[in-house]
């Protein structure tokens, strides 16, 4: 592990963690995390997704109560019961969706729910306006509070964002993710915005996953991964390739490397894909790839550079403006999804909750789900209650899925349970293509090596797989081959074998962009 | 077993709790405003219990029980079809006027009249549905306005035009009364020659709606449609979870106007067991039913089963506080207060049952787990996660 230097405490940091815990039902989301940010400072706290950054600003903030730990502001310990309690103590948070009413104006909205009243409660616009006038002054923080806020690019609101939250007087602000939403020229400007709320004295913690803008705009890091703080540092002379084996773990044992299954037919093949995104550039710009029978190919890239919307192309859920998707060579870029899952494409979603499950539905429904028109789910124009439910055992002993019966709602089980449930189904559905998606996200450490067992038998079987991952160690120990996506295009193509995750990591953040693997520093 | 006759007993606790809970508040309303309680429930009960008025209450049910079913088809899909009145009542007047203008055998006859019903009824729903899929608009504002534009234009409209004996002329004896009469073999006719050797003779006047067999098919169709075919299943899923159902192929488009196009389909039987009453759609046929419906399928679940509960419910209060004007124990109107109440309490009952069942599934889901002891791994890598 890179040698971590600690932040030299000076006179009283702004806020003080000491061994914060926070569980939700089968996942520690936050495990033991201590950090201390500095008066003054802009503090960076990077991790992959899942590694419990939010949870962890939602206690900091009072949306959620740790389950243990101390928490200091200014030297004193505090506990909050509501966001409320945080902001009477100067703590504001600019979430990362706005939370703005588009037909009021800037001066309006600031003011909402702080409103100074005259007499007869009328509200004193005067008053608002010199106040807020007073703290875009004092901040460097340039806005028109007459301009409605519909009238206002996706910058300018954030700005607005931000001094709502210092029109309540807040000296340490929390951004989340604030730069997932911005487009690079906006970027530079938010962080001369950052620069000048330090220099009149604020303090920012900010939440990034994306490692040059961390090194460019932080003074100290502090890098999560699991739940688990793994190093608080100075940001001088780290790199991003150091941050990126501290996010994804390099001491990880990596799922060991089979002889290859892979055959020479083509099972998906993706021509020059490009997907629209919702601003100008494109989500999925000219991606080819192919996965043959018996290979898995690994898509590595930071969250967001256009891995969903390739697989939304895929699976049928968006359609491509332009390119091509064949499956067993069969052009398949009109069919709409139902006739592709029937096809032979099973799909593990990246988030279960939202696309795999009918969470209130009972298990053996759950099972059907994709696969309602085939046996043994439906006979005819009849869904078969007996054949599903029996089918349904099978997976649950064939996936060892942990549940007392197949009657209980799918919302019953743990995470792990969930995802074994539907990789049960997609597998047992004798799919040509799976497309897995996190597939061991938020689960536990054991169904994540069944969930691997299961993947790496199914190759074995013939079966083609498009695995996307955020866990390098999963992609490079499961893959045949390794394309990385930055920007929605893919820069490269690698043969895990002679990758690690610090070359990956640099891969992916741009920081390498040839195929020579030479390390860094 | 156990576990079967758990779950039932759970499912019928909420409406009860809800209906014990709705019966104590009215009686506080009913204390407050001078009436005795115990005479006014004790009346309606004996009155409610009399064959005569057990027909009456059927006769309410049935078409309550239709309207509840049409609204519960658009909540499975979580549409909320707010138009069954405007459709109920328009698909109505069309039947009534296609209906007499026939001359069929009987069979035929009554089966043209409930298509076409089923048929006006489907597609004015329809047309909220094909809104929303194609222009975004959402169904409660469509059907709310197309109500309107039915209820007071074009069936005002229509109730002129086709005003028996063909003109508005006020001088013709047929004026006023509704549309051309359905002849004899387009009526349904009543159960009552079916039920009396059962329940013997029934008071002279009352006849038990044909209508009460269609409303039993209608249930056990839907049951059946909704829990058994591969299209009840799409619905249900696109309802619960339209991500999941779209990424299982289900296509959500196609799922709102279908669901919108049978929702309508059974809207549009609403009005038939008063049409086939009376013989004729006129300027005071029943209304109110479509709103009725909304609240008896909330009361039920919308579920088939459930919305029987609901539909009986409602129709007893409805008939059988008719007795407190004559006995005078008290107001009529107080069974608005109680459908009003348990229709509240039935919604907090039916949360607090489901939360109660969640915190049993979740325990023992739990219990199952530790019985299992903690989970093994055979083969394969088991990576730690390394700490700080």
């Amino acid at each position: 592990m890179t040698q971590a230097k600690q932040v030299p405490a000076t006179a009283l940091p702004a806020i003080e963690l000491r061994g914060i815990t926070k569980r939700f039902p089968g996942v520690v989301a936050n495990d033991n995390v201590s950090m201390t940010v500095a008066d003054g400072e802009i503090h960076a706290i990077c991790g992959e997704n899942g590694a419990g950054k939010s949870t962890l600003m939602k206690i900091l903030y009072g949306m959620q109560p740790a389950d243990e730990g101390i928490m200091k502001v200014y030297g004193n310990e505090v506990d909050f019961k509501s966001p409320t309690d945080a902001i009477d103590l100067g703590i504001g948070m600019v979430h990362q969706h706005f939370m703005l009413a588009d037909q009021l104006t800037v001066l309006e909205n600031v003011v909402l729910g702080a409103e100074p009243t005259k007499s007869g409660g009328r509200i004193d616009f005067a008053a608002a306006k010199s106040h807020l006038a007073e703290v875009s002054d004092s901040y460097g923080l340039d806005l028109d509070p007459d301009d409605l806020v519909e009238t206002l690019g996706v910058g300018e609101r954030q700005r607005v964002e931000i001094i709502k939250v210092l029109y309540r007087g807040a000296k340490i602000l929390i951004l989340d993710e604030p730069t997932a939403v911005l487009v690079p020229q906006e970027v530079e400007e938010l962080f001369r915005n950052m620069r000048d709320l330090k220099a009149n004295g604020a303090t920012i913690l900010f939440i990034d996953h994306k490692l040059d803008e961390v090194l460019a705009i932080s003074d100290s890091i502090t890098v999560l991964r699991h739940g688990k703080t793994v190093a608080t540092m100075a940001n001088d002379g780290v790199t991003s390739s150091e941050l990126a084996e501290l996010m994804v773990g390099s001491e990880l044992p990596s799922p060991e490397i089979t002889e290859s299954t892979v055959t020479d037919r083509v099972t998906l093949e993706v021509r020059n894909v490009t997907v629209s995104g919702e601003d100008d550039r494109p989500a999925v710009d000219d991606v080819s790839v192919s996965v043959h029978a018996g290979e898995i190919v690994g898509v590595a890239g930071v969250e967001g550079n256009g891995q969903s919307e390739l697989v939304d192309a895929i699976i049928g859920t968006a359609s491509p403006a332009t390119g091509s998707v064949h499956l067993l060579g069969e052009d398949i870029t009109r069919h709409n999804v139902r006739t592709r899952r029937d096809e032979g494409i099973g799909y593990v979603p990246e988030d279960r909750h939202r696309e795999g499950l009918l969470l209130p539905a009972p298990l053996w429904e759950n099972a059907a789900l994709g696969h309602q028109t085939k046996p043994p789910y439906a006979k005819g124009f009849f869904i078969d209650r007996d054949g599903a439910r029996n089918h349904t055992e099978t997976i649950r002993a064939d996936f060892d899925v942990r549940t007392p019966n197949i009657d209980v709602s799918a919302q019953t089980l743990s995470g792990g349970n969930q995802q074994k449930l539907i990789l049960g189904r997609e597998l047992t559905s004798n799919p040509k293509l799976l497309i897995a998606a996190h597939p061991t996200r938020g689960i536990d450490v054991g169904a994540q090596a069944a969930v691997w067992d299961v993947m790496r038998q199914a190759r074995k079987d013939g079966l083609a797989t498009l695995l996307i991952s955020a866990d390098l160690d999963e992609l490079i120990g499961l893959s045949d081959t390794i394309v990385v996506m930055l920007r929605g295009r893919i820069v490269a193509t690698l043969d895990p074998a002679d990758v690690t995750p610090r070359t990956l990591g640099a891969y992916m953040t741009g920081a390498q962009v040839d195929e020579q693997a030479g390390e860094k520093g | 077993m156990n576990t079967m006759i758990r779950r039932v007993a759970l499912s019928v606790s909420a409406p009860l709790i809800a209906l014990i809970f709705a019966v104590l508040v009215s009686s506080i309303v009913l204390l407050a405003s001078g009436s005795n309680p115990v005479e006014a429930y004790g009346d309606m009960i004996t009155h409610g219990l009399k064959l005569g008025t057990i027909v009456d209450i059927l006769n309410r049910a049935t078409p309550l029980y239709l309207s509840g079913v049409a609204a519960a088809i658009g909540f499975r899909m979580n549409l909320f079809n707010i138009g069954v009145e405007g459709q109920y009542r328009f698909a109505a007047i069309v039947a009534a006027y296609v209906g007499a203008q026939l001359a069929l055998p009987g069979v035929l006859h009554v089966a043209v009249i409930l298509v076409v019903a089923m048929v006006v009824g489907g597609a004015t729903a329809g047309v909220a549905g094909a809104l929303k899929v194609t222009r975004g608009i959402n169904e409660v504002i469509s059907t709310i306005m197309i109500n309107a534009i039915l209820i007071s234009g074009v069936i005002a409209a229509l109730s002129k035009r086709w005003q028996a004996g063909g003109s508005v002329d006020a001088t013709s004896s047929n004026a006023g009364v509704g549309t051309d009469p359905i002849p004899e073999s387009g009526l349904i006719p009543n159960l009552n020659g079916l039920v009396e050797p059962i329940t013997g003779e029934i008071s002279r006047g009352k006849e038990l709606t044909g209508m009460f067999l269609v409303a039993v098919a209608v249930g056990v169709a839907y049951h059946i449609i909704l829990n058994r075919t591969r299209f009840g299943y799409d619905l249900r899923a696109s309802g619960i979870n339209p991500f999941a159902a779209r990424a299982g192929g289900v296509s959500s488009n196609r799922m709102i106007v279908t669901a919108m196009v049978l929702s309508g389909m059974v809207a549009g039987l609403v009005g038939m067991p008063s049409l086939m009453a009376l013989g004729r759609f006129n300027p005071n046929f029943v209304s109110l039913l479509g709103f009725n419906g909304i609240a008896v399928a909330l009361l039920g679940r919308n579920n088939p089963g459930g919305i029987v509960f609901g539909a009986i419910i409602f129709a007893f209060l409805d008939v059988s506080s008719g007795i407190l004007q004559i006995s005078g124990s008290a107001s009529r109107e107080i069974k608005d207060i109680i459908q009003g109440i348990i229709l509240l309490a039935a919604v907090v009952a039916y949360e607090v049952v489901r939360r109660y069942r969640e915190r049993e599934e979740a325990r023992l889901a739990a219990e199952a787990l530790a019985a299992d002891g903690p989970p093994t791994l055979d083969g394969g890598p088991t990576p730690s996660v390394a700490g700080a």
